[in-house]
């Protein structure tokens, strides 16, 4: 990897929530839903996302695409900070970096033609030279995703959902972007359909160049796809290495539980595994020092009181926890 | 009609689908959602039935509880023998709603995906529980009281006493389906199914739960029908797994000879679309997806309703007639007419 500017980079980003605000509202406090969050994606790379339910990857993406305003932090793209501009300022920013969704049948607009989803983002941004030139390039990008243009006047429901999470794609890589934020792409997906997918984003990515955020909670599909792989719990940065590294000598505790808990489909396999006890806390009161401490089975005393700092490892492998002796 | 029926069923076997056909009536015609289902499950045993979208597998579980809902739905044929408590072996298909009932919770019961819309959101876990041991039990308030503090308990949730009086929104992903596997498990059912009850939930909490049915099960000696589309869940706890497609069984078997001799290339697509975690790179197989789309059960293809999406297919035979299932080896059945070519080839290149 070059040591050149990234194309995106998060620093210290905080995303807070108002608890309790509304007709039930105690006004009291924040859900931290993400916390003091940095990593960076190096140009082509795909990083993957991983964590449960509470974890804040979701907010991540949502707060990297300014779809929710940041509370603290910067999010550097080619190293200019986007992270306070006005949404007015956001025009171009918006045609570099797409959402790819997870619920295909949520993020179409039904009464639209599936010309009409693809060359929206081409109107939006200015994009090609009247309606034939339009029609021409939402031909080439549905033949990208595996579709044609006899598809092209059809609604989102005549679409199997494997093909509805194309004409995401699609509408995604419209406008030329560099950079694709995909948040649970292939879950609401058919098993035998995930690998058409997954297989899809993989080549897009190498023919255009694409750099991805891959956001997801199955963790071999992000492995597969991953050169890097970001482990988030509870708003905050546990663990990050390269992909292989990580999935194979996890170092963090939260890490080697949660891939343990993996059933691999193999009825041979005799892996250890580690329970974790109990749920993930609530964010609006989180656990002092380490978030994780409550569940984990290596806690010791230290770790009520110091909050970890992420600290390397060695090849490009960074860990959160203060038991040295465990990494 | 009494539903008791004479037709001999082996001493240790518990619950015997044959020639089941579940159809609907839709605004388009009749749909085939289960076609011709044939299986049966041992005491204490665990049936993993793996299956997308549309392949019938919970349709097939429903019909076994006596809950497809007619109209639109009805059992067009078949027969689902179940062995009671008392020994005698009953026609499900043919008992009325009466005495379903008793047997529904009682000696079969049926755990969801989703918790939230099985629970009750105005009455407390406790309610619920009491509930279903009363109705089916005959039990008096305190003594039920007593066993759903004993049931909370044997699912591992912490303060059960007080966790009685907690309503559904109180209570985490993971802790409202334990309340619901103790509601289901409270009449000590011989037969319990789960549709998908781990899918919703985190891979840390779906280990948990996984292993919690696991125990109950050597616990309680109950048998599990399984459903789920997660392979490796399906490797994790299955004793025989039966795969469905397209409203039909196209492969059955012990869990080891599905997974280290898949036959049907249905099957064998599927466990090549998913990749296997933490391996090593060169080790990693390359996602083979399964070209296509899951067919909708008002469109079937003809013959072999696999044959568009199928790598092997072979003009003028599998899109003539539906293949039927044969025997590949004892106890493993595969829906395949070219099953013993891809054999064959599959056995010069044999998975791991």
């Amino acid at each position: 990897m070059s040591e050149a500017v990234p194309l995106l980079e998060i620093r210290h980003l905080k995303t807070w929530f108002e608890a309790g605000s509304g007709v039930f509202g105690r006004g009291k406090g924040h859900v931290k839903a993400v916390d003091d969050v940095s990593f960076a994606i190096a140009r082509g790379e795909v990083l993957g996302l991983v964590g449960e339910s509470g974890s804040g990857k979701t907010t991540v993406g949502r707060t990297i695409l300014r779809l929710i305003d940041p509370t603290g932090g910067e999010i550097l793209f080619k190293g200019t900070d986007i992270a306070g501009l006005p949404q007015s300022a956001l025009q171009r920013y918006r045609r570099e970096a797409q959402p790819i969704f997870q619920d295909p049948f949520a993020s179409l607009n039904p009464r639209m033609r599936v010309e009409e989803i693809v060359a929206e983002p081409l109107i939006v941004h200015d994009i090609g030279s009247g309606r034939a030139d339009r029609r021409q390039r939402v031909v080439e990008i549905l033949r990208l995703v595996g579709l044609s243009s006899e598809h092209m006047s059809r609604y989102p429901h005549e679409f199997s959902g494997g093909q509805r999470q194309r004409i995401g794609i699609a509408r995604a890589l419209a406008a030329g972007p560099e950079f694709i934020v995909a948040d649970e792409p292939v879950s609401a997906l058919d098993v035998s359909i995930q690998a058409q997918v997954v297989n899809l984003l993989h080549d897009l990515k190498r023919r255009l160049g694409l750099t991805l955020l891959f956001i997801a909670h199955d963790l071999a599909v992000v492995e597969y796809i991953s050169d890097r792989i970001v482990v988030m719990y509870l708003g905050r940065v546990m663990e990050s290495a390269p992909a292989s590294e990580l999935c194979r000598s996890p170092k963090h505790p939260y890490t080697e539980a949660l891939l343990s808990a993996v059933p691999v489909p193999d009825p041979d396999r005799k892996g250890k595994r580690i329970f974790l006890q109990g749920d993930i806390p609530s964010p609006i009161n989180p656990p002092s020092g380490c978030v994780f401490r409550t569940r984990c089975p290596y806690a010791i005393a230290d770790c009520a009181a110091i909050e970890p700092q992420l600290r390397p490892i060695g090849d490009g492998h960074e860990v959160a926890c203060i038991r040295e002796d465990l990494s | 009609m009494s539903g008791t029926v004479t037709t001999p069923m082996t001493e240790n076997r518990l619950l015997e689908v044959r020639d089941l056909t579940v159809e609907f009536a839709t605004e388009e015609g009749i749909v085939r959602a289960v076609d011709d289902v044939s299986f049966h499950i041992e005491r204490g045993e665990t049936l993993v039935v793996v299956g997308e979208s549309g392949s019938g597998k919970s349709v097939t579980s429903l019909a076994v509880m006596g809950l497809v809902a007619n109209p639109p739905g009805r059992i067009a044929s078949g027969t689902i023998l179940l062995r009671g408590r008392d020994g005698a072996v009953r026609d499900l298909a043919r008992l009325d709603h009466t005495a379903l009932r008793q047997i529904r919770g009682n000696e079969i019961a049926m755990i969801f995906q989703e918790p939230m819309t099985s629970l009750n959101p105005i009455y407390t876990i406790g309610d619920q529980i009491i509930e279903a041991i009363r109705l089916h039990q005959g039990k008096s308030g305190r003594e039920a009281f007593a066993r759903g503090v004993e049931m909370l308990e044997l699912l591992g949730i912490p303060e059960p006493a007080r966790r009685m009086r907690s309503y559904p929104h109180q209570m985490s992903g993971g802790m409202r389906q334990r309340a619901m596997i103790a509601m289901a498990l409270s009449c000590r059912p011989t037969l319990l199914i789960a549709d998908e009850p781990t899918t919703a939930l985190d891979v840390t909490i779906q280990a948990q739960i996984l292993e919690l049915i696991k125990r109950l099960q050597s616990e309680l000696g109950m048998a599990v029908i399984f459903i789920t589309h997660n392979l490796g869940v399906a490797a994790e706890i299955a004793d025989r797994i039966m795969v469905m497609y397209a409203g039909k069984i196209v492969e059955a078997g012990p869990a080891r000879a599905i997974f280290h001799q898949p036959r049907m290339p249905y099957t064998i697509g599927l466990l090549n679309s998913v990749p296997r975690l933490g391996i090593d790179r060169a080790a990693q197989h390359e996602l083979v997806a399964i070209s296509g789309n899951v067919p909708s059960p008002r469109d079937l293809p003809s013959g072999c309703a696999f044959h568009p999406r199928c790598s092997h297919f072979a003009p003028a035979l599998c899109d003539g007639e539906i293949p039927p299932l044969e025997t590949s080896a004892p106890d493993h059945f595969v829906r395949c007419l070219r099953w013993r070519d891809i054999a064959q080839q599959g056995s010069s290149e044999e998975r791991r």
